[in-house]
């Protein structure tokens, strides 16, 4: 060695420099991954809210509205059979005339025809049955535009330019028209928080979704806690140390890591196909996921029975109760908390998931909002799905918003745990 | 009487029969001198009838419930006249679908065949008598039982020994539900693979290097004949996996290093958390991000090196799942890290060791085995993971190992080949549970080795 003739001090003193130099880079590297960890939380979040908090606003045109007898083809307002066939959207169609008077041509009629959206006709109906005086009155009224219009309103003011897509120029110098008069601007976005899904953007709401993960989430509590828990229980307390407990335990182990998907494979092949359970309803969805979400209840449920110290159990032993006793009366309230924190931990994993629900039918295109149970009914994470792959672009932007409602609930359900895990937490 | 409606009634008669039995117990403790003198305690005597009045009848109403359309449409196939008998299993199908929508009133019964309508009816007033039998059965069932617990209760009766005995039953049947989900995955997935390999051999299935799954609707038809070569979809779902786990080890393990021996308490009680909330995210939005915003990125990108990029390259789907994965890796890492015994630590230190000099040589072999475990475990996610692939990348069954290419994995194909209308006959419905054995197959022995190295290791230092 060439430095054979140092010393040892001398040697390893003019190695420390490089080993500082390493101690260095690696402590970087470390922090550096953090930092790249935490780089993708922002960036997700950012991205996400900055796609789609513009979908709490839609976009509204004012126009003068006249409730046209002949126009609607109606006679009586009480007839629900003709309001069912009344043209609501030929009103909509004369009002935009009158507005936009000297617009000729059968092309240029139809583009400014869809300035408005098909769902305003249902707001006319509704507001002509609840009052019918208006038969042949004129009112002003503001009016859902059609999500083309939505989406280049949004976009008029960004820096990169209005967004055009489909937009011809005709269409935008109305609108820049209407927007010169005041006759557009945005509203708090209501259709979103109350309609089920729809084809046309500006009228799909995430309502229809949000009560089918209820109604899912519901059955998947009621089924996963109490089998979690007593399942938890008999391994911590009851189970005698033999090899079926064992198979107990490596299954559970095992289903724990299972991917999702493999759970909606067996739910079709289980539920569907041999039980003839129907399917898209709440009640599968609430069958697969509490199988899913099992395995996570019951390890956090065991880990809250063995927090419990054993002096409690040997007190209740010795005052003579007996083995249900103790658990019924000492062990589970005690282990309460830490089990609907896991309880809690499970069904925001149940919420989030998608997979497993594609297989047994949840993806159904349904407008109609659930009312129960066995209704058919979609859930928000598949309404995300589905958004996400809808070619408007209206839609890009209530994907991002429906994401947000999503992780706000996410969000809520794990504070929640952590304040109930923080609150009732004893240290013994 | 409807399900919901007997399961109300069944309650309020448990309870009545909790309250009476009770009452009886207790009354027949007065003359002795009070409750000290009966066997158990006037709650467990109640809870007795409860359970007798409850229990049989509500094993009775689940075994109906399971078996009710079986026994009606065999009956109603016994009293079919010879003509409308159906002979095959898709005639079979066909008929009950028709007799199912005249009964329920969606198909008009005036067009019908009159047979048809005969059957309906019979299958209307079968239903009919079978509802009110089974409720009267379940009914004097409970009735019954409840009868018999009020009747047996004695001042020696030994109800709390009982009343244990069926609890214990309970949660051992109620740990018993993980056993049956893995048996009824591995029989579902199982049975219909076995129905696939009948119509496509095993080998072809395993080794065949092309991927169509398209089946000829009719037998003269051109240029569908399908074929259930696997290995493009096994290698695309290696090649995103890999990526995943490129990301996610080096990036999962770094940090958990420096949480668990650089960070100061304050940073690691913000970090830790703020990683875990990728863990939270649920897989669908993943799948946006990956979909909208890194694949049009990294075409971007691509496009500005001269590179041929797909819009739904393997890359962005397994970056997205790396960055998934992070906090999986972190967090196992963190915990086998922390139970390095702190003697480990401070005789490396003790000996002029750096903290990195120790990490390197000293804490991280001996945490080697449970990282590992922690990896395998990380991998049978990455393998699993469904939204973001579907999301994210293609359909295309290719066989390439470029990662800017489109690539389709098994969990896609399983849900495109079974996502909408499918018939249960078609080796291309079929074909998704066989995708689904290997899935489970693979992930189960992933699992099953990396828990038993982690559990082997923890051993090692308690």
């Amino acid at each position: 060695m060439a430095d054979s003739n140092l010393s040892h001090a001398e040697r390893i003193q003019s190695s420390l420099a490089k080993r500082y130099r390493a101690e260095k880079h690696f402590k970087f590297y470390g922090a550096a991954a953090i930092a790249f960890g935490l780089l993708c939380v922002v960036l997700l979040f950012t991205d996400i809210i900055s796609k789609g908090y513009k979908a709490f606003g839609q976009t509204y045109i004012q126009l003068e509205v006249t409730y046209d007898a002949s126009t609607l083809g109606i006679t009586d307002v009480n007839d629900s059979q003709q309001i069912v066939l009344a043209d609501f959207h030929g009103v909509v169609k004369t009002a935009l005339k009158s507005r936009f008077v000297d617009v000729s041509g059968r092309k240029a009629k139809r583009d400014l025809y869809g300035l408005i959206s098909h769902g305003a006709g249902y707001t006319l109906r509704d507001r002509l049955v609840a009052n019918p005086k208006l038969l042949n009155q004129t009112e002003t009224l503001w009016l859902v535009a059609d999500d083309d219009i939505d989406t280049y309103y949004k976009s008029i003011d960004s820096d990169a330019g209005a967004f055009v897509g489909r937009m011809s120029e005709q269409r935008q110098g109305w609108v820049d028209q209407l927007a010169q008069s005041d006759d557009v601007k945005m509203r708090l976005n209501r259709n979103f928080f109350t309609q089920g899904d729809s084809r046309e953007p500006e009228l799909a709401g995430i309502r229809g979704a949000a009560m089918g993960s209820l109604f899912t989430l519901i059955i998947t509590i009621a089924l996963s806690f109490p089998i979690g828990v007593a399942a938890a229980v008999y391994l911590e307390e009851f189970a005698p140390q033999n090899r079926w407990t064992d198979l107990i335990e490596v299954n559970i182990n095992n289903l724990a890591a299972v991917p999702s998907i493999i759970f909606g494979l067996l739910g079709l092949a289980i539920f569907i196909n041999f039980f003839h359970v129907p399917r898209s309803v709440p009640v599968v969805g609430g069958l697969v996921l509490t199988l899913m979400t099992l395995p996570t209840i019951i390890i956090s449920s065991r880990a809250a029975i063995k927090a419990v110290p054993p002096s409690i159990r040997d007190a209740a032993i010795g005052v003579g109760a007996s083995p249900m006793q103790v658990v019924l009366h000492h062990v589970l309230p005690l282990a309460m908390p830490g089990m609907l924190t896991g309880a809690i931990i499970g069904m925001a994993q149940a919420l989030g998931e998608t997979a497993p629900l594609l297989m047994i039918g949840m993806v159904a295109f349904i407008v109609d909002i659930p009312g129960g149970f066995t209704d058919p009914s979609t859930v928000l994470p598949v309404q995300i799905f589905l958004w996400a792959d809808s070619p408007e672009r209206a839609f890009m932007e209530k994907t991002s918003a429906a994401i947000m409602v999503l992780l706000a609930f996410l969000i809520f359900m794990n504070t929640l745990a952590v304040i109930l895990r923080k609150r009732l937490e004893r240290r013994w | 009487m409807q399900t919901a409606n007997l399961l109300i009634v069944l309650l309020i008669l448990s309870i009545v029969a909790y309250y009476m039995a009770r009452g009886r117990s207790v009354a027949q403790a007065q003359p002795l001198g009070g409750i000290r003198y009966l066997h158990s305690l006037p709650f467990f005597y109640g809870m007795r009838a409860a359970i007798w009045c409850a229990l049989p009848s509500i094993l009775l109403l689940v075994l109906w419930l399971l078996f009710d359309e079986s026994i009606i449409s065999s009956l109603l196939i016994g009293g079919l006249p010879e003509s409308l008998l159906p002979t095959s299993e898709a005639e079979h199908n066909l008929f009950f679908n028709s007799v199912e929508n005249i009964a329920s009133g969606a198909l008009s019964a005036e067009t019908a065949d009159p047979a048809l309508v005969a059957a309906a009816e019979s299958l209307n007033s079968l239903r009919d008598t079978g509802r009110s039998l089974a409720t009267a059965a379940v009914l004097s069932l409970a009735v019954l039982g409840a009868g018999w617990g009020w009747v047996k209760v004695s001042p020696k009766l030994r109800a709390r020994q009982q009343v244990e005995r069926v609890f214990r039953g309970i949660l051992l049947s109620c740990a018993c539900v993980a056993i049956f989900t893995t048996l009824g995955i591995l029989l579902s997935v199982l049975f219909e693979s076995l129905r696939f390999f009948q119509a496509v051999p095993a080998t072809e299935f395993l080794f065949g290097t092309e991927w169509s799954p398209q089946m000829a609707i009719r037998s003269d038809q051109v240029g569908s004949s399908g074929s259930f070569g696997a290995i493009p979809l096994f290698v695309g779902t290696l090649l995103i996996s890999f990526i995943a786990m490129v990301v996610a080890v080096p990036v999962g393990l770094m940090s958990a290093i420096y949480l668990a021996e650089y960070a100061s308490p304050r940073m690691r009680g913000f970090a830790k958390p703020a990683l875990e909330v990728l863990a939270g995210i649920p897989t669908v939005v993943y799948g946006f991000f990956a979909a909208l915003t890194v694949a049009p990125f990294i075409r971007e990108t691509g496009e500005g090196f001269g590179l041929q990029v797909s819009s739904e390259s393997a890359l962005a789907a397994g970056l997205v799942m790396g960055v998934m994965i992070i906090p999986f890796i972190s967090s196992l890492a963190d915990d086998v890290i922390n139970a390095v015994p702190q003697s480990l630590r401070d005789g490396s230190l003790g000996l002029g060791a750096t903290r990195s000099e120790t990490i390197k040589k000293v804490i991280f072999p001996a945490a080697l085995p449970g990282i590992v475990g922690g990896v395998l475990l990380a991998a049978s996610r990455a393998i699993g993971e469904t939204m973001i692939v579907v999301m994210a990348a293609g359909l295309a069954a290719k066989l390439t190992a470029n990662p800017l290419d489109t690539v389709t994995t098994v969990t896609v194909q399983i849900v495109t080949l079974l996502v909408g209308d499918q018939e249960f006959d078609s080796p291309k419905t079929l074909a998704a549970f066989a995708l689904g054995l290997m899935l489970f197959v693979v992930t189960l022995v992933l699992n099953f080795v990396a828990l038993r190295v982690v559990k082997k290791y923890r051993e090692q230092y308690e």
